[in-house]
């Protein structure tokens, strides 16, 4: 007893949950969607044990801390999936898609809260305790702009990216219980991602979003191009995170801290340029670029962009590059300060040959969605303007490009799905003629997309460039965005080509017989919405979208 | 004997660059992840050596990291070859060539 008496009382840490609560409820969506998918016939007792675990959770946290806004929407939470559960018993893909949606949309919800308190308006006990610091969690994770920014970008992707697979899944038969699930896994990484503030939690995220991805881009079990996709990401991503690993490990050892901050602080205090220092920069460059596709390090693009099950393309495409992106950003602008000198000029030559490689190389492409890899590789370019100019509106202007970019990229590909459920084959560019004639809406909306791709005033392309061309040019980039300005007139020649294609071209002979496009709710519904944000953006709303990011393109220091 | 820090790094980055030229060089998928497995483990040596140096423990917090996400990416990465040998009958990098266009 008397050994037990001096044992002092077990200090409890102060974990700020908050901090990372748009993760939790993804990744708690996704575990649930697992396991109902998992219990199979037993699903309703299932979450009804979840039910009575959570309220009693809930009960617990009301009795002992008399909070009740929390322990409120956990039961609520609860009981919604209880009732979905019940409703939805004999479907069960679809009560995975609906829990899947609402994950996204919770967790827009719970960073929309987040924003509130970043940016004073939402004046709360708890505000201060979670924003505006770089020491959360132990110093793993930092809540400022950019990462609610970025956060809200991937959540958007995930919920337009739901309805889009819903259909096209049934239909190639690979509608399995994993799908949700590792989306929600890939949209927790890749929201961790954003907010990580440590390398150990930059190389924790970048795995658990890649391996979900790899995963889904190898979705289609039986199918080659899926499985090759697949593969090619694997290996190539698994390299260059070896890489990116390399490079932390040499961070660390230079500055003996692998925190973001704390690095920066001793690379500015370092006497002469170390060649050490030299040489972890250029790894992570290197790990980072594979990720976002810069030329030379874009070689799986295509091929993985090509084979991917259609609506993972357009995730991948948008959601990855935001939150990539956003770390690379992270990294550079908080680690790589002191070295600005070093790696400004790398950047400014990556930048250049991304632009140039990404629109020459599509323009001899036949494969739509390959192509559109390539425009792909094109646009991580013009965001790297934004990156180069490292001033706020850069950081601003990629901001907005990634949003936009998203919606470009999730409605291009959706319409590319919605026309591979008639086809049940890849679409060559000669497959589109005389889309226009048949089905004039699908047709005109891929039309609008990539009028928007390739940056024609009044649609949210020009927005998004404009952003980043003025931000180049503030920074005095001005060669830098005449290339970009370059590389978007070649561009503009392959994405007028689809459109020429489908409307001003006949059908050819011996297809006029196929069935008309019957597309689905979901589908409908992923595209609209895509359309209509592209609109909002294009014409009404820009200065809105501007405004925001402004405020987000801060980091914590 | 005391073995000087310095010489575990050059036998990590020796290892290292074993692991990307083997990746770059070798064509059967099995050895080309290996290679990338040989990186992630020089890595690992690299974090304990600095890890040892700078006097705290975060270098081998993320070296452990490394481990799980290692067997993590095993799992994937081997159902992903075993897969393609069963459509292909082949673990050959160079036969995997259908998307091109």
């Amino acid at each position: 007893m008397t050994l037990l008496a001096q044992i002092p009382p077990l200090q409890i840490p102060d974990i700020a949950w908050s901090a990372i609560s748009p993760e939790l409820v993804l990744f708690g969506v996704g575990i649930l969607a697992l396991l109902l998918d998992t219990a199979g016939p037993q699903r309703l007792q299932a979450s009804f044990l979840v039910f009575g675990f959570a309220a009693a959770g809930a009960g617990y946290i009301a009795l002992s801390t008399e909070q009740s806004v929390l322990p409120g929407l956990v039961g609520l939470a609860a009981l919604g999936q209880f009732a979905l559960t019940a409703i939805w018993r004999d479907r069960p893909r679809l009560l995975s898609a609906l829990l899947a949606a609402l994950g996204f949309a919770g967790a827009i919800g719970v960073t929309t809260w987040q924003w509130g308190a970043y940016s004073g308006r939402l004046v709360g006990a708890d505000a201060a305790t979670f924003v505006g610091t770089d020491s959360l969690l132990g110093g793993m994770v930092a809540v400022d702009g950019v990462a609610l920014f970025t956060r809200v970008t991937v959540c958007l992707a995930g919920l337009v990216t739901v309805p889009l697979s819903f259909a096209y899944a049934e239909e190639r038969r690979i509608h399995r219980g994993e799908y949700y699930p590792l989306l929600l896994f890939a949209a927790t990484g890749m929201t961790l991602l954003a907010s990580s503030a440590d390398f150990i939690m930059v190389f924790i995220a970048i795995e658990v979003l890649s391996l979900s991805l790899y995963i889904l881009a190898g979705f289609a079990k039986r199918d080659l191009n899926s499985q090759e996709a697949a593969l090619k990401y694997f290996l190539l991503g698994a390299f260059s995170s070896a890489l990116l690993l390399y490079g932390i490990a040499l961070v660390y050892g230079v500055t003996g801290s692998t925190n973001i901050a704390e690095a920066g602080r001793a690379f500015s205090s370092l006497d002469a340029p170390q060649g050490m220092a030299v040489a972890a920069m250029a790894l992570l460059i290197v790990g980072f670029g594979f990720k976002t596709a810069i030329v030379p390090f874009h070689m799986w693009t295509p091929d993985v962009y090509q084979g991917a099950p259609t609506p993972i393309t357009g995730f991948m495409a948008a959601a990855t590059k935001a939150a990539a992106f956003a770390a690379f950003l992270r990294v550079f602008v908080g680690a790589f300060a002191p070295l600005q000198w070093s790696w400004t000029p790398v950047l400014w030559v990556l930048a250049a040959l991304t632009m140039l490689a990404g629109a020459i190389l599509a323009v001899v492409q036949n494969d739509v969605k390959r192509m559109l890899g390539y425009s792909a590789v094109a646009h991580a370019g013009y965001v790297l303007i934004g990156f180069v100019a490292v001033n706020r509106a850069g950081v601003s202007g990629v901001l907005v490009y990634l949003l936009i970019y998203t919606f470009m990229s999730l409605g291009s590909f959706g319409v590319l799905a919605l026309l591979e459920r008639r086809n049940h084959k890849a679409m060559a560019i000669d497959d589109l003629r005389g889309l226009g004639r048949r089905d004039p809406v699908p047709a005109g909306m891929l039309a609008l997309f990539l009028l928007s791709l390739a940056g024609i005033p009044g649609t949210a392309g020009f927005v998004a460039k404009f952003a980043v061309f003025r931000a180049g040019i503030e920074a005095g980039h001005a060669a830098l965005v005449v290339i970009a300005v370059v590389s978007s007139v070649i561009a503009a020649f392959f994405y007028i080509r689809v459109i020429v294609a489908m409307f001003m071209e006949d059908v050819p002979e011996g297809v006029a017989a196929e069935a008309p496009l019957a597309p689905s709710t979901g589908m409908s519904a992923g595209i609209a919405f895509s359309a209509a944000v592209m609109v909002a953006f294009g014409t009404v709303l820009p200065f809105l979208l501007v405004d925001l990011a402004d405020q987000a393109a801060t980091f914590v220091s | 004997m005391i073995v000087p820090a310095g010489h575990y790094l050059v036998l990590a980055a020796a290892l290292f660059t074993v692991g990307v030229v083997g990746v770059l060089v070798r064509r059967n998928l099995i050895v080309m992840f290996m290679c990338i497995e040989l990186m992630l483990n020089s890595v690992n040596l690299t974090l304990v050596t600095f890890s040892r140096v700078n006097g705290n423990l975060d270098g081998q917090v993320l070296s452990f990291f490394v481990m799980v996400v290692a067997a993590a990416e095993v799992t994937v990465g081997l159902a992903l070859i075993v897969n393609l040998f069963r459509l292909k009958a082949s673990a050959d990098a160079d036969d995997v060539d259908a998307l091109r266009s």
